[in-house]
């Protein structure tokens, strides 16, 4: 079944999409399968033979072929540059006033790579297995260890654009543990890392810009996709200053849009970062998978009050060194430095003696959550735990510390107006990344020929829980060096296809989609905000779709969904035109599509009813309370087709097969 | 935690080739927690619950990164603290005071809507020279070439800008020779940017002055304004690059 004989719009009579009938449904159509990853070779030659059969295009011919990217982040930008590079021809976009300022600046921690610079064991075979394994066995073994083989490469090509790594004093490059690893191959710029990265592919990208070979469109958001002839052949995409709705062609089309967190509205991606991209993609037929795959980060900075418009991380390389606790008493409020050492408990060091304070993501949020629940969590509405730095400022001293994570400390003095010097920082767990997103094959490409999806956008290498520093090393794998080969072999084999303009009716259908829906959110004149509906959604969320899940709350969920998002067009009121930059129009815009994305997240948590990963269903744990997954009914991907807002989607499934990494359950203890 | 009550004036104006002017809000509950710009989405919610256009900023990642965020908050770029407005707290105000709210304020950057202007200058300046020609897969190896501590450590200093253009509306100049210098020296600090060393220097500083940005006095607001703590020496190291290009033509 192909979702691209599906009528145009997704099959929706109303512009708005509101499709109000409530549904806990699926059906389930023909498994998906990745058909281009080499299997018949061993994992650890099969990208060099999917390079090597990869068809090429002559480097003469490369000018006569345009491709559109969506987002300038990690992924993104080193795509644009790099097929610019090649001689392609670059249309990009960017909602931001500049590509630099992508989200993926705001990474702070590191990226990975299997250097064995530090002589410690490392290797690409053991990222590869730490990243399956850290997956908790939800990810395609061929995706990652292409990731972790050219995670080396990536190291390489930022040190030659100028990136400034931390340093030895010999000169050579420093590196620092993550969570859920044992060897040290986290390569980092302070607390700046993403931001230095990013710099580096934007102003390779700005290199192509300058010299024409990229027409890059910043403040330009995209708002759906052109299919023709079952091929994505295009965007349809706003003018964020004058409201232009323009239609773009390419000859093929690459979103890298970054994730959908935002849907919680408490979480720490940027305050613009959105689903529309994807979410749009998905109407026009790109599977979505494993949309309940959220990870939910440990080490944030809690909320203050009713105003919080966000949360802010504070890097997971502070586990490195921090301790974490709360008092062993229930409702203990002494000021933590009264709270004597043998009335603490160290609980991370005390249930995972091995791993300690640097289990993955989703062991120590949970773990953050349950001690919050038995009463014991700290700071105002006790929904905190302590992270403390006063054995490590004894053992290392001030300096040292402050050398490590300065800039760290700083931003969280500025927020909460505690030195964390003095007093331990408070920190709770927060939507930091979601790891489902378009489902894509071996060479990122999705259910709809021509149309890829790299870095966040797509589902593809860190299964249902992603290890930290891996984010940035997946974004710039993608971009500069699998997307660059496998598009390539999209567009030799592609052809000559038929010259599309504005006037193709599936150009006008979409631009009238877009048009309509905007056009509803202006003229409708209700009484509530855009984001008084974002929160309501984004709390709905957290509580019944968040760190845990049951049937009864997703359920609730499933019911909610539809009568809010039915709520949303009924009553949303968003002031000004269309015709100039409308601020508010953009966030009703984004969340309308959040609105749907919610409620295939909480069918998808709901039918999946073992846990994985972030993916915490409160019906299926070992007896230790640590999730417990069933392989035998869900080792596949959950690839979700869409037939209509409100309407069952089919689900198709890609078996997962693990010949390398055997699946047993996850221990860090 | 007493909840504060202020006067804001705040620049508004349509559209970029539109009269702007002062407008006052009154604005209660303001509290010490909330952040500059949670304090103005406290005040946008309130307009368009009133059916009012709310006023237009830039904003994204609120973490102090991204640079999207800037403002002239009562005369200072991003305000009384040395951060990004979002960064800002309103624990740093107290209850009554009045807060004047501009946007920045430089020929270069044309205002586009009440508090947000155009800095895609910034762009092309990078764009003439602001990188190392180093396309995807020519890298060698990572190690082979070591990188003193002190010209990593210089490098990473310049390289923490995040471009929001603090500097600019600081300078009575309305010049972008911090901005540009914190890149220069980023870049030129580095072996691997000693091939395009001189033409970097030149060309961003050609660029730079295309833009329409003014030239640097010593002033040295820039530095005091910067979130980001750029050197006010970089702008000297600049100067001296660019010299010494000159002489190798």
């Amino acid at each position: 079944m192909t979702t691209t004989e599906q009528p145009p719009g997704g099959g929706t009579a109303s512009p708005t999409g509101t499709g109000s009938g409530t549904h806990t449904d699926f059906t389930v159509g023909e498994p998906v399968a990745d058909t281009r990853a080499p299997l018949d070779t061993p994992i650890a030659e099969r990208w060099r033979q999917r390079t090597f059969d990869a068809k090429l295009v002559n480097p003469a011919n490369r000018r006569k072929h345009s491709v559109i990217v969506v987002g300038t982040g990690l992924a993104g930008g080193a795509a644009g540059a790099t097929l610019a590079e090649q001689g392609y021809r670059v249309l990009q976009f960017c909602y931001q006033d500049s590509p630099r300022r992508a989200h993926s600046i705001a990474a702070q921690g590191g990226i990975n790579a299997a250097k064995n610079y530090r002589n410690d064991g490392d290797s690409v075979y053991r990222l590869f297995y730490d990243t399956v394994k850290g997956g908790d066995f939800r990810a395609r073994e061929s995706n990652v260890h292409r990731l972790a083989e050219v995670s080396v490469q990536i190291i390489d090509q930022c040190v030659a654009q100028g990136v400034p790594f931390a340093r030895e004093y010999g000169g050579l490059l420093d590196t620092r543990s993550f969570g859920g690893v044992q060897v040290s191959r986290t390569f980092y710029a302070r607390g700046q890392t993403g931001q230095q990265l990013l710099l580096g592919a934007y102003q390779a990208l700005s290199r192509q810009i300058a010299a024409g070979r990229v027409e890059m469109h910043p403040r330009t958001e995209m708002l759906d996709l052109i299919v023709v002839d079952g091929r994505a052949r295009g965007i349809v995409a706003r003018d964020l200053l004058t409201g232009r709705i323009d239609t773009h062609f390419a000859d093929a089309v690459v979103l890298a849009s970054g994730g959908y967190g935002n849907v919680f509205y408490l979480s720490t991606n940027a305050k613009n970062s959105n689903t529309t991209a994807i979410w749009r993609a998905h109407r026009r037929g790109a599977y979505f998978a494993n949309p309940c795959f959220t990870q939910i980060h440990p080490t944030c900075i809690p909320r203050s009050g009713d105003h919080q418009s966000k949360l802010t991380l504070m890097s997971e390389s502070l586990r490195n060194d921090g301790r974490i606790w709360v008092p062993k008493r229930k409702g203990d409020d002494r000021p933590p430095r009264e709270i004597p050492e043998e009335e603490r408990d160290y609980y991370l060091e005390r249930l995972y003696p091995s791993f300690g304070n640097l289990v993955p993501r989703d062991i120590a949020s949970r773990a953050a959550k349950n001690v919050c629940d038995e009463g014991r969590g700290v700071g105002p509405g006790g929904q905190g735990v302590y992270l403390d730095f006063a054995e490590a400022i004894e053992r290392m001293g001030r300096d040292a510390v402050a050398a490590k994570y300065g800039n760290l400390f700083d931003m969280y003095e500025r927020i909460t107006a505690e030195d964390p010097y003095e007093v331990p920082m408070r920190i709770y767990p927060a939507i930091h990344y979601t790891m489902g997103g378009l489902w894509v094959d071996y060479d990122l490409q999705t259910s709809v020929p021509g149309l890829f999806a790299i870095g966040e956008a797509n589902f593809s290498d860190h299964g249902a829980n992603r290890l930290g520093a891996s984010a940035l090393m997946q974004g710039l794998a993608d971009g500069y060096f699998v997307l660059p080969v496998t598009l390539g072999d999209y567009l030799a084999r592609l052809g000559g296809v038929e010259k599309v303009d504005a006037d193709h009716p599936a150009a006008q259908e979409a631009v009238s989609f877009v048009t309509d829906r905007l056009y509803a959110l202006l003229s409708n004149n209700g009484d509530r905000t855009p984001d008084s509906f974002h929160r309501e959604l984004g709390t709905l969320l957290w509580d019944e779709c968040g760190m845990s899940r049951n049937e009864a709350g997703l359920r609730r969920a499933l019911e909610r969904i539809p009568a809010l998002r039915e709520e949303f067009w009924e009553r949303i009121r968003v002031p000004g035109s269309g015709e100039t930059l409308n601020q508010s129009l953009e966030q009703a815009n984004r969340i309308s599509d959040h609105m749907e994305l919610a409620e295939l997240m909480c069918l998808d948590a709901l039918h999946r009813t073992e846990s994985c990963g972030g993916h915490y269903r409160e019906e299926s744990r070992t007896p230790e309370g640590e999730a417990m997954r069933d392989d035998d009914a869900f080792s596949y991907a959950a690839a979700w087709e869409y037939t209509g807002t409100g309407s069952a989607p089919v689900l198709h499934r890609e078996a997962l097969e693990f010949a390398y990494v055997h699946p047993t359950q996850r221990s860090y203890a | 935690m007493t909840l504060m009550k202020l006067t804001l004036r705040i620049w508004r104006q349509a559209g970029p080739d539109e009269p702007g002017a002062m407008t006052t809000y009154e604005l209660d509950g303001v509290s010490p927690e909330m952040s500059f710009l949670e304090m103005l989405d406290t005040l946008n919610e309130r307009l368009i619950a009133e059916g009012r256009e709310p006023v237009a900023f830039d904003h994204d990642c609120r973490e102090g990164i991204c640079g999207s965020c800037g403002m002239v908050i009562n005369g200072d770029a991003h305000g009384p603290e040395r951060t990004t407005a979002c960064q800002l707290h309103m624990r740093s105000f107290s209850d009554g005071d009045v807060i004047d709210i501009e946007p920045w304020r430089a020929g270069a950057f044309p205002v586009i809507k009440d508090l947000v202007v155009d800095r895609t200058a910034f762009d092309r300046i990078i764009g003439a020279g602001g990188y190392i020609t180093a396309p995807t897969g020519s890298a060698p190896e990572a190690h082979a070439t070591a990188v003193p501590k002190e010209a990593a450590d210089l490098a990473f200093e310049n390289a923490e800008c995040i471009g929001c253009g603090a500097c600019v509306a600081a300078c009575p100049n309305g010049s972008a020779m911090l901005f540009t210098a914190a890149k220069v020296t980023h870049l030129n600090a580095l072996p691997q940017g000693g091939p395009e060393r001189e033409s970097r220097t030149r060309e961003m500083v050609a660029a730079m002055d295309a833009e329409g940005f003014g030239g640097c006095t010593n002033v040295g607001e820039c530095a005091t304004a910067c979130p980001k703590g750029i050197p006010l020496f970089s702008i000297t190291r600049m100067n001296r690059e660019y010299l010494r290009a000159l002489r190798k033509g």
